[in-house]
């Protein structure tokens, strides 16, 4: 699939799970424009994600304009804040 | 098909044909693993696209259709990628991508507003609420030209795919 017209971000997530919809808020907040890509939700089927990140938990981004990849809703708000915060 | 009898005839339709250009869509592109929104323009710009429009997932045309353009293989042969679209939602298509063993993605479309765009709606006899594309089958190339267009006129109706083959090879 084409790269080239897509933003940076894509966010690997299930529909309904709240802990992607706290990683959708705050990329919202901070006007970042992001691809979602829903997966399987049968954790076993899940290779896609496995591939990308090591694990097939989700939420999980690629953000290819700092070549950060990431899973853990924690950790990605985290990583948001410091690199897309106000406060830097 | 020689029945003997009548089958349904599908109205006269205005769809796009050789030469003119494919109307772009964006909608879910479904493969057995994920979800997420492409275009059909984004899909062209890699390379000519076989864009099957087919009956709702489950239904035997598809199943038909889907069997016939997994043994054909068509991306094998060429550099074209086959692409499907019906109504079904993306985890009827996970599961009929699984069932059948397709190994193309599928657009899902539940509101059929790109079988509206191209006039190949089939409005199912008037069923209530729902409706879908008539199976219909483009080429196009990179710039969204159509090198080939089939659409169904009788339903059901089925693709010349001796003719799909030719038109990849020429494409």
């Amino acid at each position: 699939m084409s790269d080239a017209a897509e933003p940076p971000i894509t966010l690997y997530r299930l529909q309904a799970c709240p802990f992607c919809e706290r990683v959708v808020r705050k990329l919202d907040e901070y006007d970042l424009e992001y691809h979602s890509r829903f997966v399987e939700p049968m954790h076993s089927d899940r290779n896609v994600v496995k591939r990308v990140s090591g694990s097939r938990t989700v939420p999980a981004i690629v953000d290819e304009s700092t070549g950060v990849t990431m899973s853990e809703s924690a950790n990605i708000v985290e990583y948001l804040d410091t690199t897309y915060g106000g406060d830097q | 098909m020689d029945l003997g009898f009548e089958v349904v005839d599908l109205p006269e339709t205005d769809h796009p044909t050789e030469g003119e250009t494919a109307p772009d869509f964006t909608r879910p592109l479904v493969t057995s693993e994920d979800w997420g929104d492409a275009s059909l323009s984004e899909l062209a710009a890699e390379g000519p696209v076989l864009l099957v429009f087919h009956p709702m997932d489950g239904a035997f045309p598809s199943t038909y259709m889907w069997n016939e353009l997994r043994e054909r293989a068509f991306d094998e042969h060429s550099d074209i990628q086959v692409i499907g679209l019906s109504i079904s939602t993306p985890y009827e298509h996970m599961t009929f991508i699984d069932d059948r063993e397709i190994e193309y993605p599928l657009f899902s479309d539940p509101q059929n507003g790109v079988a509206e765009q191209y006039d190949i709606v089939n409005d199912l006899d008037g069923m209530a609420g729902l409706s879908e594309p008539r199976p219909a089958v483009f080429v196009v190339d990179s710039e969204l030209t159509i090198q080939y267009a089939w659409v169904a006129s009788e339903w059901p109706e089925f693709p010349d795919y001796d003719e799909i083959a030719n038109a990849v090879d020429s494409g």
